[in-house]
């Protein structure tokens, strides 16, 4: 009896929550906090779908514990590749500092397997394929390491939901996630999803020693082809080190007709 | 043009260059066409402790010279059409031979879907080992910038690229040859006996105007960077041959000779891994065909240095098969190990060591290099080379006292 009393309280408590929200499913009664994390990070997957290709340029500014600044100035190409399974490819040539102009990087971002990646060395005019077990280092000297800035694929990390918490003027999911990929510098990386467009807000990266080592704040969001959500400005914070990097985004632009073919070893010799 | 008014004109424009400094200009005409002025201008000291050795040679113990390498490029169809111009220039203190100015790109470019193709002017890179570049063979090297090969002078040609899911293939045509470049008189790091260019000789009655052609074909395919090659034409390694100047001195007289050869270039990278091979059959009229190859790998300790910097280690063998026919290398079997320092700070540090040696002479050359960011538009290099054990028998022999450092300064504009 005691169990029938238990489980009409159940039936009860399902059918106030169905009328509550029903966006929930029946299921989420019995949802783990894994399932939740998985969920949301699966809506934010979704929402970035059929991208197909952008270019931006880039700014990067390196700040030292001393407050003394290094700029970097780079262009940036992405391929979308569709499915679950294969990352996107994407093109990054520099063009400041002055030395390093006209260097370029081919990467094929890969879900489990490493990335595929090659370098471009104007002054020999060669092109070198670079090994990519080094995801944990830190891209042109900065605080961002190659892992924060390779294309975010969802089945990169498990997932485990955490809270609802206020994030500036929006309410958050924070949510935890565990790189699935070999290498990663990180045991952990918590993000701030926020609950009206599942953009990311904020992350913080913890370290092989599980502590706190980096926190990533992304602000200044655009809205491009009427769904896909970009942030303009992307500030790192090592704890550890007190070294900074604020990365700035500027001409955006999506669809701009890019091909395959502008991504291999023969269109990274010529990349401008 | 004068070599007195070169010179001249040559440090003006430095002068100009440094004065002006942010001089780097690019503009967008309209939508469609694009233009951009960039370059550097660099200065060379180079210290050679040991007095020289050869006749006429001049000890420089202290060697100054100035380099400038404008660039151009003008884009139009956004950027499917392109046009480059990368002249060169270098003033050098004392040696007339190492003061010369070159074009190194003049070319246009034009980009098509699945193909492209490149007119004037070029240079063009083949290869992966570190140690030695056996395969790369489109360009001459330009002998008197540095021992190291790299440098290399503009080769004109035509090159037609394809680009297909089952690899690419470049097919070339070499219409005119570009001499290998010597040091004069006065200069270090030549033969005991100066290398007479004025006198150079052909096996090809149509010399320099002789037509040669290459074919690449290069793909990827997993964790393999593939490349195979076929070259037929007027050798870029000539031989050298005694003679006699105009005024009854005895001189070397380069020898270059028509040749066939293939060539396979293969790179793994797995994991931590860059396994290397580079390989070449050789066949010509004056001496006997050969085989050539180096293989080795790199291993790359990430984050050994403070979590950030890496250190890799190099290996390479090389093993070369010719007769004393053929033009002369110092890799006939020979072994290098090498170190690099990566240190991924914001100012790109970077170091390369290694060492040279032939396990049955015992003779060794040491090469460092070592370079760092100052500011935006200045970097610094260090470079250093040292013989040891350098035996007659060995082709650096008149070089063995030729041990220099060199600090070059950069200004890029």
């Amino acid at each position: 009896m005691k169990s029938f009393k238990k489980l009409g309280f159940s039936f009860a408590a399902l059918g106030l929550l169905a009328l509550a929200s029903p966006l929930l499913s029946s299921t989420a009664i019995a949802q783990t906090d894994e399932e939740k994390g998985l969920e949301i990070a699966t809506e934010w997957d979704k929402r970035d779908h059929g991208f197909g290709d952008s270019q931006a340029t880039m700014q990067m500014v390196l700040v030292n514990r001393h407050g003394e600044e290094s700029k970097r100035e780079m262009r940036q190409k992405v391929l979308e590749v569709p499915g679950l399974d294969i990352g996107d490819k994407s093109l990054t040539i520099f063009d400041k500092p002055r030395d390093v102009k006209g260097t370029a990087f081919l990467s094929f971002a890969k879900i489990l397997d490493p990335d595929d990646q090659w370098l471009y060395l104007p002054a020999l005019k060669r092109v070198k394929r670079i090994s990519s077990k080094n995801k944990s280092g830190p891209f042109v000297g900065s605080e961002f390491a190659f892992e924060d800035l390779s294309a975010n694929e969802l089945k990169k990390y498990t997932y485990k939901y955490l809270r609802d918490e206020k994030c500036g003027d929006l309410e958050c999911f924070v949510v935890e996630q565990y790189p699935t990929y070999e290498n990663s510098g990180y045991t952990k990386t918590i993000v701030w999803y926020d609950k009206d467009e599942y953009r990311q807000q904020k992350t913080e990266f913890y370290d092989r020693k599980k502590t706190l080592l980096k926190t990533l704040v992304y602000s200044d969001f655009k809205q491009y082809l009427g769904k896909h959500w970009r942030a303009h400005k992307m500030d790192m914070e090592n704890h550890q080190t007190g070294k900074k990097t604020h990365l700035v985004f500027t001409e955006f632009e999506f669809q701009t007709g890019l091909k395959d073919g502008d991504f291999n070893k023969n269109s990274l010799k010529r990349a401008r | 043009m004068s070599k007195k008014l070169a010179k001249s004109l040559l440090l003006t424009s430095c002068m100009a260059t440094l004065s002006l400094g942010g001089l780097s200009q690019s503009v967008v005409a309209d939508d469609d066409t694009y233009f951009e002025f960039s370059g550097f201008v660099a200065a060379d000291l180079r210290v050679f402790p040991n007095d020289a050795i050869q006749t006429g040679q001049e000890d420089q113990t202290l060697n100054s010279s100035i380099v400038l390498q404008p660039e151009m490029l003008y884009e139009w169809n956004d950027g499917d059409d392109r046009i480059e111009f990368n002249p060169f220039a270098r003033l050098d203190s004392h040696d007339d031979e190492r003061s010369h100015w070159d074009i190194r790109e003049l070319n246009y470019l034009h980009i098509n879907d699945g193909w492209d193709v490149v007119v004037g002017a070029d240079k063009v890179f083949w290869g992966v080992t570190e140690s030695r570049h056996l395969v790369d063979i489109i360009n001459q090297t330009d002998a008197v910038e540095d021992v190291d090969g790299e440098d290399k002078l503009g080769q004109p040609m035509i090159n037609l690229g394809v680009q297909q899911d089952w690899g690419n293939i470049n097919a070339f045509v070499l219409p005119y040859f570009r001499e290998r470049t010597f040091a004069g008189v006065d200069g270090r790091l030549r033969g005991s006996l100066v290398v007479d260019t004025d006198q150079a000789v052909y096996e090809s009655s149509r010399e320099e105007k002789h037509v040669d052609y290459a074919l690449r074909y290069s793909h990827v395919v997993g964790d393999w960077d593939l490349g195979a090659a076929y070259f037929r034409g007027t050798s870029r390694d000539p031989r050298l041959v005694a003679g006699t100047d105009g005024s009854g001195n005895t001189v070397l007289i380069p020898h270059y000779d028509l040749i066939d050869r293939a060539s396979i270039d293969v790179q793994a990278t797995i994991e931590e891994w860059l396994w290397k091979l580079e390989a070449i059959y050789e066949n010509a009229d004056n001496y006997d065909s050969f085989a050539a190859m180096t293989a080795g790998f790199e291993y790359s300790f990430f984050g050994a240095i403070d979590d950030v910097g890496d250190i890799g280690i190099l290996l390479e063998y090389h093993y070369d098969g010719r007769n004393d026919l053929a033009p002369a290398t110092m890799f006939d079997d020979d072994i290098f190990v090498g170190t690099r320092l990566t240190l991924n700070d914001e100012d790109d540090t970077s170091f390369l060591g290694g060492v040279i040696y032939d396990p049955s002479s015992k003779a060794t050359s040491f090469s460092v290099e070592a370079e760092t960011r100052l500011s935006d538009f200045w970097s610094i290099e260090l470079e250093g080379r040292m013989y040891q054990n350098i035996g007659k028998e060995e082709l650096l022999y008149s070089s063995r006292d030729d041990d220099h450092i060199q600090l070059r300064l950069t200004r890029y504009f």
